[in-house]
């Protein structure tokens, strides 16, 4: 059975996912209001998996959150935290309870994060976690013992169009194809030619892209991302138009900034959808959606 | 190659010698000679930090090869001081305090840790280059160990965190798979780069490792 978001990608219409961090601690109460906030109006729900590895609730029970509110979440799961054998268990965890949907993430380093002094694991990488999932998709774990009852699972991945130099990106891309990626969701995007650049070669694999947008809530946001994150470069007419907004209404300057971006996208027909990514700013997800004429 | 070693913080040397007042103090010849952490001047200045604390110093020598079996005979030659002392304090590799505690019935301290094993590039730049996981891969990686080289000791390429080359974890330090595609790229070898690899066997040979050559 196909998942409701792989049924989406499949439909050949534009598709709007977008992401939502689970909190640090225990209460929940903020994620399920932007759960509610966006399960109707995205095909699907990420749900961030220690993001800048800083420890939080965990991905799969913020996916359990979207499945108990009626949404359809999209499983990330780096290879930082957990081996092989608890790689394996959660997918399974997460199949049995109606997660069918995996990003495959390799995971930010861990001295990035506010664990410094833990074990990054990396048993496997974004490429075998992809492997494994087929391979128990076919009933068989990584040790070549069959399972008592598959999985089935829509698998994805990342890429970085922005990513200098970009071949070697463009070698883990198709590696990734190869391995069975069905979708990928990008590294935020803001310049729409190199983007469309890199569409014209994506689209010979028969893969479906999801720009990554990132609002802007500030210039200082944009500036700080394009000297700090890798793989994100924010263009400097951009930065110009957010810096040039008064204080109050940056914000709405970045919905306006994301919204264009993504109908531009649409309009084109640039790529198969969206992804976006609101970073702390979820509520205004819809708004931005709204701008974008969707 | 070298042994990779940094002094411990003076506070932590003097709780492992908590009740320990007579040391014997031993440094190495090599690798910690090489790397300032245990040769003859480290191994004075130790003394001297040590009498400070108020220790009394039995003795103290500089072993040409702490790790190698001519140790046995350092230590007989240091005899009297070390029964003397109540501990040593070894101011050389990990290998070394190992070698060093086979002989002696006393309490050997390490004073440094031992961080990995490096090549020296350049003068004065030590590089780790292996980190002994029994499947080489430099053949395919242009030379370049993926294991070492990459934070995340990546197999596949590079992960997103490459920026111009660099490393998310320090934009001072290179991305390996960019090193890696540039040299595999001048030698016209970048199908190496295309090939999947597997997940890596961690139980190559079974900790703890030993070996028996006859």
């Amino acid at each position: 059975m196909l998942s409701r978001f792989a049924e989406a990608l499949d439909s050949g219409r534009f598709v709007v996912t977008s992401e939502v961090a689970p909190p640090k601690g225990t209460n929940l109460e903020e994620m399920r209001h932007h759960i509610e906030l966006l399960k109707d109006k995205v095909d699907a729900i990420n749900i961030t998996d220690h993001q800048s590895s800083v420890m939080r609730f965990p991905s799969l029970g913020g996916c359990l959150a979207v499945i108990e509110a009626g949404g359809e979440p999209i499983l990330q799961m780096t290879c930082r935290d957990r081996n092989r054998i608890a790689l394996e268990a959660e997918l399974l965890f997460a199949y049995s309870r109606g997660v069918r949907n995996v990003l495959c993430l390799t995971g930010d380093a861990v001295p990035v994060g506010d664990h410094k002094e833990a074990m990054g694991v990396f048993d496997l990488d974004s490429l075998q976690l992809l492997k494994a999932i087929y391979r128990l998709m076919d009933g068989e774990d990584l040790g070549g013992n069959k399972l008592d009852g598959a999985v089935e699972f829509c698998p994805g991945a990342i890429v970085t169009p922005e990513a200098q130099p970009i071949e070697p990106q463009l070698i883990k891309f198709e590696k990734k194809v190869e391995a069975g990626a069905r979708f990928f969701q990008t590294q935020a995007i803001y310049d729409l030619d190199n983007f469309s650049r890199f569409m014209e070669y994506a689209r010979k694999f028969k893969v479906k892209v999801l720009a990554g947008i990132v609002l802007l809530s500030s210039a200082r946001m944009a500036r700080y991302m394009t000297e700090n994150v890798p793989g994100i470069f924010v263009p400097p007419e951009l930065i110009a138009e957010m810096a040039a907004a008064p204080k109050e209404e940056m914000l709405a300057k970045g919905i306006e900034i994301a919204g264009r971006t993504i109908a531009a996208l649409k309009k084109g027909n640039v790529c198969d959808g969206v992804h976006i990514m609101a970073i702390g700013k979820e509520a205004v997800v819809p708004d931005i959606l709204a701008a974008a004429g969707l | 190659m070298k042994s990779m070693t940094r002094q411990k913080p003076m506070e932590e040397i003097q709780q492992s010698l908590e009740g320990l007042d007579k040391i014997f103090v031993v440094g190495c010849g090599t690798c910690t000679t090489l790397t300032n952490t245990g040769g003859v001047e480290q191994v004075a200045e130790m003394k001297g930090r040590l009498e400070e604390m108020g220790k009394r110093v039995t003795g103290a020598t500089v072993i040409p090869t702490a790790c190698d079996d001519m140790t046995s005979e350092a230590m007989k030659e240091n005899e009297a001081f070390i029964r003397a002392a109540d501990a040593v304090l070894s101011l050389s590799c990990a290998l070394g305090v190992h070698r060093l505690s086979l002989y002696l019935d006393k309490p050997v301290i390490p004073a440094v840790d031992t961080l990995f094993i490096a090549v020296e590039e350049s003068p004065g730049y030590f590089r780790e280059a292996c980190a002994q996981c029994g499947q080489c891969l430099l053949g395919e990686t242009a030379g370049i160990c993926p294991i070492t080289a990459c934070h995340k000791g990546l197999v596949n390429g590079p992960c997103g965190g490459t920026n111009n080359g660099k490393c998310e974890v320090d934009k001072e330090r290179d991305c390996a798979w960019t090193l890696i595609y540039n040299r595999l790229k001048e030698q016209g070898r970048l199908d190496l780069m295309r090939k999947y690899q597997p997940p890596r066997n961690h139980h190559v040979a079974l900790r703890p490792r030993v070996m028996i050559i006859q």
